[in-house]
C-alpha cells in the first residue's frame, strides 16, 4: 500500500526488537468482546490512484460548478476569482503540511504570515486588533456574543433581523448553552432600525450586520451610540469581506467587536467550507478574545520574531476557565486570505469592491426594471433581494432550466417568515454583461 | 589546493563555521524577508482588474471614509515573499514530525487534486440541491464510512474541528438531558486529569461543571475514584474520556466505565483524537460510547495547514442520535439526496445549528479519497503500523529515557523527564531535536506526567527514518542525563533562536504599526 513504508521484513525485525509476537500483543488491553478478528465488513478494499480518481470525478461531475454559467447565489458565500498564485502558495508543503506554530524557531513562516494577516484584518475592519482567524463567520459571530457577555458581565444578547439566520442560529445555540438570553428581532430586509431602540440596561451586546443578509448596507453608528449609552457593546457582522473595500467598516461605526466571513478573499466556495472567520476588537478587550493570537517579540540573538501569545486565555493552559474551547483556527484559509489581500493591496481591494458594486447595480436595473419584480433592498453593495409575482422556488427551478442559477430563495433561510416570493441575488466581478442579460431575459419569460 | 584548468579552485578549503555576518541579512539559501508592510506600497498590485465604469453608487452614503492603506505586492514580489517565509517552516513533507496527540502523517497529494475538482471546489452551499447531488452523495458516502468504522448508527458532519465536534457531542448530551427533564439537575461532567484542555473547556461552554478524576499508577482512569465520584448520581451528566488516552494507552476498564456512567444516568463522550491507533481494529460503538468526534485532519490525513482548517464529524449512539445538529443529508425514496436544514419534521428533536452551511466539504473530499485509497484492509494496517512504530520507538529509547508507564503503548510513546540531570528540562531536549533536523515531540502534555515528552511517529514513517530519529534522541537523552549545559542554548541551527514569549505576552504587539518618523523618534 502506497502510503505505508514498512515492509513485512521491517515489521518482523521491529517486533523482535520490541519483544512482541504480533501486533495483536499491543491490543491486549482491548476488552475481548471488542477485538475485531477480521477487517471491518461492508467497506471496499484499497484501490490505486486511478480507481479512486474515477470514483471522485464521477461524483464531482454530478454537481453544477458556479463557473459553468450565469450564477447569482450569495447569502454568506460568494463566487469570486482567486488568483492562481494564491493556490500555489497554499500548496507549498511548508505551509500545507505543518502544524500550529508551537515551536516558533521552526515556524516563523506561518507566524509571520499570521502577523501580517492580523494587521490586514485590523486595517480592513478599522479595528485595533484582530486574532489569527476563527472557523468561519458564523462561529466568529457566536464567539463575539459570548465574549461581549464576558466583558460586560451581562446576559442579554440582541440579534438584528438582518443577521444571517445561520449566524443567528449558531449564536443562539452557544449563548443559550451558557445560560445567556437571546432576543431575536423580527426579520428586517431594509435596515437595522429596530436594533437601536432595543438596547436596555441588561443588554450585553447588540449584533448587527452590514451588508445584511438581504444585502442592505446600514450605518450602525446610531446603534453603537445607543448601545454604549447603556453600557452594552456593538458586535458588527459582515459576510462579504470584499465589501470592506467600499462600505463603512465596523470600526468607523463604533463597533466594539467585528466578526465576519473572509471566504470572499482568497478562498473558493467549497460547498460551504473550509472558510475563514475574521475576528477583531478594540484594544482594551484584547485579553478577552477567543482564538489564537500571534505577537511580535525577539529571539535570543535579539532578532525580530513572532510567537503565539496570550495563551493564558486558551484551553490548553486554562482548561475549564478558558475564554473559549477553540483550539484550531483556520490557518491555511487565513494564508489564502492574506496572500490574496497582498496581491490586491488596498487600492486593488477598493477597485475589486467597485467592480462588484457596479455589477450588482447593473443587475438590479436589469431585474428591477422587469414588470412585476420589486427590488426590496434600498442600499446595497453586491447583493439584494427581489420579490417576484410567482413563488420563488418555481421561479428558480425555471431559471435553472434556462441555465441560470438565479439566487437563494429567502424561504430556505427563513422558512417561517412568509418570504416565499423573495429571492436573494448576488453579483460579483465574475458576473458578465451576458450573464445579466441571460438572467433578465429568462426571468421575463417566467413571470 | 586542487584547481581546474581555468585556475578556479575545485576543492573547498577548511574554514571555521563561526558567525559570518552578511550585508544583505540573508544567509545563503535562507533569504532575509521583511514584513509585507515594509516592502510593499499601496500603489503596487499583483492583480489586473478592469477599470470600473464610474456608475453612481447605491450605498446610500454608507461608504468607507478612510482607505485601508494596505500595501500590495506585484506577483513576482508576492511569490518571493511567501516562498522565503515558507523556508522558515518545518513540515511533514520535509521530515519526521512526531508531535504526540496530533497525528502528523503523510498528506497524500491525490487528496489535494480531488478537492480541487470544480465539481467540489466551485459549488455554493446554497445552490439548488438538484445541482449538487454528487456533493450530497459524497457526504453520505463519507458518513457511511465513519459510521461503519466506529460501529455507531449516526453521524453529524457539520463540526468544523475537533473541539467543535466535542461541542457537538456535549450539546447533544445537554439536549438529551433537557428532553428527560433533567437539564437543570444533571450538570456534573467527569473529566480525567490527563484530558486535552479542550475537554474541560467544552464542558464549561455547554454550561456543565467539571469534576476532575485522577489517573492511576498505570496511566488509566482510577476506578476507585470514579466509583467514589459516582456515589451520588443525581447530578451526573456524563464523562469525557479520550481513548486511547492522552498517555497513549488503551483504557483497560473502558466497558466498565461506560456501564457505570450509564447506570448513573449519564452519557459517555469519547474524545476520538487518537482514533488512528484503533481504526479498523476496534469500533468505539462496541465499547459503550454515546458520542465521539473524529478528527479528519488526524486519522484521515487531511493536511493541518499550519493550524487548520480541521474537521470534526461526530458519531452518535441510538440514545443521542435524535438530538444531533442540523443540517444532515438524507436519501429519499426516489433516490435523491436531500439536506435537512431546519429543526422540524425529521429533525424535530435536534439541538439546532452549530454553523453556517454543511461542514468542511473540502476536508470531506480529502478524507474520502484517503479512505478509498486505503480501503478496509489498509486502514487496519494503518492502525497496526502506527502502533508498531510507537512501540519500536519506545523499545529503542526506554534504556536511556524514562517511560512514563510500563508495558506496551498504543500509537504514541510517553516519557517523563526523570532521566534528565538537574537543570536540564524537557524543552531543552525538544529544542536540541530541532538542530538534529526533527520537529520536537509534544512537550509538557499530558499534564499528569512530569516534563512529559509524547512521541507519535504515525504509520507513514519508514524503519530507517525511525532509526535515525532514535539515534539522535538517544544521544540527546544521554547528554541531558549528563547535564550538558549546551542543550540550554538549542536550537543553534534553526532559522530563529529561542524566542522571548514573556516579552510577547507582557506588552502584546499584535499588528504592524508604522514606525514614528526618525526626527520624532530621536527626541
Amino acid at each position: 500500500m502506497r502510503y505505508l513504508p514498512l515492509t513485512p521484513q521491517d515489521r518482523a525485525s521491529m517486533l523482535a526488537t520490541i519483544g512482541a509476537k504480533s501486533a495483536d500483543d499491543f491490543y491486549a488491553d482491548v476488552p475481548k468482546t471488542a477485538r475485531l478478528k477480521a477487517k471491518i465488513a461492508g467497506l471496499p478494499d484499497h484501490q490505486g490512484e486511478l480507481a479512486v480518481e474515477r470514483h471522485m470525478t464521477k461524483l464531482a461531475a454530478r454537481n453544477r460548478a458556479a463557473s459553468a454559467g450565469p450564477f447569482f447565489v450569495g447569502a454568506g458565500a460568494y463566487k469570486h476569482h482567486v488568483p492562481a498564485t494564491v493556490d500555489m502558495i497554499i500548496q507549498r508543503s511548508e505551509f500545507l503540511t505543518t502544524y500550529t506554530p508551537y515551536q516558533p524557531e521552526i515556524a516563523q513562516g506561518t507566524l509571520q504570515t499570521l502577523f501580517e494577516f492580523q494587521t490586514q484584518v485590523a486595517a480592513l475592519t478599522a479595528m485595533d486588533v484582530a486574532n489569527a482567524s476563527m472557523y468561519d463567520g458564523s462561529t466568529a459571530c457566536a464567539e463575539a456574543a459570548v465574549m461581549a457577555a464576558r466583558v460586560t458581565k451581562r446576559s442579554k444578547i440582541i440579534l438584528s433581523g438582518g443577521l444571517h439566520p445561520h449566524y443567528a442560529a449558531a449564536t443562539r445555540l452557544l449563548c443559550e448553552a451558557q445560560g445567556l438570553t437571546v432576543v431575536q428581532l423580527p426579520v428586517a430586509i431594509d435596515g437595522e432600525g429596530e436594533l437601536e431602540k432595543s438596547v436596555d440596561g441588561e443588554t450585553a451586546c447588540v449584533v448587527g450586520q452590514s451588508p445584511n443578509v438581504f444585502g442592505t448596507v446600514t450605518d450602525l453608528s446610531g446603534v453603537a451610540k445607543s448601545a454604549h449609552e447603556k453600557g452594552a457593546l456593538l458586535v458588527s457582522v459582515f459576510t462579504e469581506a470584499v465589501s470592506l473595500g467600499l462600505v463603512t467598516p465596523p470600526g468607523e461605526m463604533g463597533a466594539d467587536i467585528a466578526a465576519g466571513e473572509g471566504q470572499s478573499i482568497g478562498n473558493g466556495l467549497n460547498f460551504g467550507g473550509p472558510y475563514v472567520g475574521l475576528f477583531a476588537c478594540r484594544e482594551k478587550l484584547m485579553r478577552q478574545m477567543p482564538g489564537r493570537l500571534c505577537g511580535e517579540t525577539v529571539d535570543a540573538d535579539d532578532q525580530r520574531g513572532f510567537v503565539l501569545t496570550l495563551s493564558t486565555r486558551e484551553q490548553h493552559i486554562r482548561r475549564d476557565k478558558a475564554t473559549s474551547n477553540i483550539c484550531t483556527n483556520s490557518g491555511l484559509c487565513a494564508l489564502a486570505f492574506t496572500a490574496h489581500m497582498t496581491l490586491l493591496g488596498g487600492r486593488g481591494l477598493k477597485q475589486l469592491a467597485q467592480l462588484n458594486h457596479e455589477a450588482a447595480c447593473e443587475l438590479a436595473d436589469a431585474l428591477g426594471g422587469l414588470k412585476g419584480v420589486d427590488l426590496l433592498t434600498p442600499r446595497f453593495f453586491n447583493e439584494f433581494a427581489i420579490r417576484t409575482p410567482v413563488d420563488a422556488e418555481a421561479v428558480l427551478a425555471m431559471l435553472e432550466e434556462a441555465g441560470v442559477v438565479g439566487g437563494v430563495r429567502a424561504s430556505r433561510l427563513f422558512p417561517n417568515d412568509h418570504l416565499g416570493d423573495v429571492i436573494l441575488v448576488a453579483a460579483t466581478e465574475c458576473t458578465t454583461a451576458d450573464d445579466i442579460a441571460a438572467y433578465a431575459a429568462a426571468l421575463k419569460e417566467i413571470i | 589546493m586542487a584547481m581546474n584548468t581555468q585556475g578556479r579552485p575545485t576543492a573547498a578549503p577548511r574554514t571555521s563555521a563561526a558567525a559570518i555576518e552578511t550585508v544583505s541579512g540573508s544567509r545563503g539559501l535562507l533569504q532575509r524577508e521583511d514584513l509585507l508592510f515594509e516592502i510593499g506600497t499601496p500603489e503596487t498590485t499583483g492583480v489586473d482588474l478592469p477599470k470600473p465604469k464610474g456608475l453612481k453608487n447605491r450605498l446610500g452614503g454608507v461608504a468607507r471614509k478612510v482607505d485601508t492603506g494596505l500595501p500590495g505586492l506585484s506577483e513576482p514580489q508576492a511569490v518571493r515573499h511567501y516562498m522565503r517565509l515558507s523556508q522558515r517552516n518545518y513540515a511533514i513533507d520535509l521530515g519526521f514530525f512526531p508531535l504526540g496527540s496530533c497525528t502528523m502523517k503523510h498528506n497524500p497529494r491525490l487528496n489535494e487534486k480531488m478537492a480541487r475538482l470544480p465539481g467540489f471546489a466551485d459549488i455554493h452551499p446554497l445552490q439548488p440541491q438538484a445541482t449538487v447531488q454528487g456533493a450530497l452523495q459524497l457526504i453520505d458516502e463519507l458518513a457511511t464510512w465513519l459510521k461503519t468504522l466506529t460501529g455507531m448508527p449516526s453521524v453529524a458532519m457539520s463540526p468544523k474541528a475537533g473541539a467543535h465536534g466535542e461541542l457537538c457531542g456535549m450539546l447533544a448530551i445537554r439536549q438529551a438531558l433537557i428532553a428527560r427533564g433533567e437539564g437543570e439537575t444533571r450538570k456534573r461532567v467527569l473529566v480525567p486529569a490527563s484530558a486535552h484542555g479542550t475537554n474541560p473547556a467544552t464542558a464549561v461552554q455547554c454550561g456543565f461543571i467539571v469534576d476532575e478524576i485522577k489517573a492511576n499508577a498505570r496511566g488509566r482512569v482510577d476506578m476507585a475514584e470514579l466509583r467514589e465520584k459516582l456515589q451520588h448520581t443525581d447530578d451526573v451528566a456524563g464523562i469525557m474520556l479520550t481513548n486511547p488516552n492522552t498517555c497513549g494507552l488503551f483504557e483497560t476498564d473502558i466497558k466498565e466505565i461506560a456501564d457505570l456512567i450509564h447506570k448513573a444516568g449519564g452519557y459517555f463522550y469519547c474524545d476520538g483524537a487518537n482514533f488512528n491507533a484503533i481504526v479498523g481494529r476496534v469500533r468505539p460503538g462496541d465499547l459503550g460510547v454515546d458520542a465521539m468526534h473524529i478528527n479528519l485532519h488526524k486519522t484521515f490525513s487531511t493536511p493541518h495547514g499550519g493550524g487548520g482548517p480541521g474537521s470534526g464529524p461526530t458519531v452518535f449512539s441510538e440514545a443521542l442520535a435524535p438530538y444531533a445538529p442540523v443540517p444532515f443529508v438524507t436519501k429519499d425514496e426516489d433516490g435523491l439526496f436531500r439536506l435537512v436544514e431546519h429543526v422540524d419534521g425529521d429533525a424535530k428533536d435536534s439541538f439546532g445549528r452549530m454553523v453556517a452551511f454543511h461542514g468542511q466539504m473540502g476536508m470531506f473530499v480529502r478524507a474520502l479519497t484517503y479512505m478509498l485509497s486505503h480501503g478496509a484492509d489498509g486502514l487496519k494496517q494503518v492502525a497496526e503500523d502506527a502502533v508498531l512504530n510507537a512501540n519500536y520507538v519506545q523499545a529503542r529509547l526506554k534504556h536511556v529515557m524514562t517511560p512514563a508507564f510500563e508495558g506496551y503503548c498504543m500509537h504514541e510513546a510517553l516519557f517523563s523527564d526523570a532521566f534528565t540531570a538537574d537543570g536540564i528540562e524537557t524543552i531543552d531536549i525538544a529544542k536540541a531535536l530541532i538542530d538534529e533536523g526533527y520537529h520536537p515531540m509534544t512537550m509538557y502534555f499530558p499534564l499528569v506526567v512530569h516534563g512529559a515528552m509524547l512521541i507519535e511517529p504515525t504509520e507513514t514513517e519508514s524503519k530507517a527514518e525511525l532509526d535515525r530519529f532514535c539515534d539522535s534522541l538517544e544521544s540527546i537523552a544521554r547528554r541531558a542525563a549528563q547535564g550538558d549545559e549546551t542543550l540550554k542554548g538549542a536550537p543553534y541551527l534553526a532559522p530563529a533562536k529561542r524566542l522571548d514569549e514573556t516579552r510577547a505576552a507582557r506588552k502584546p504587539v499584535l499588528k504592524w504599526t508604522r514606525p514614528a518618523p526618525e526626527s520624532v523618534a530621536a527626541e
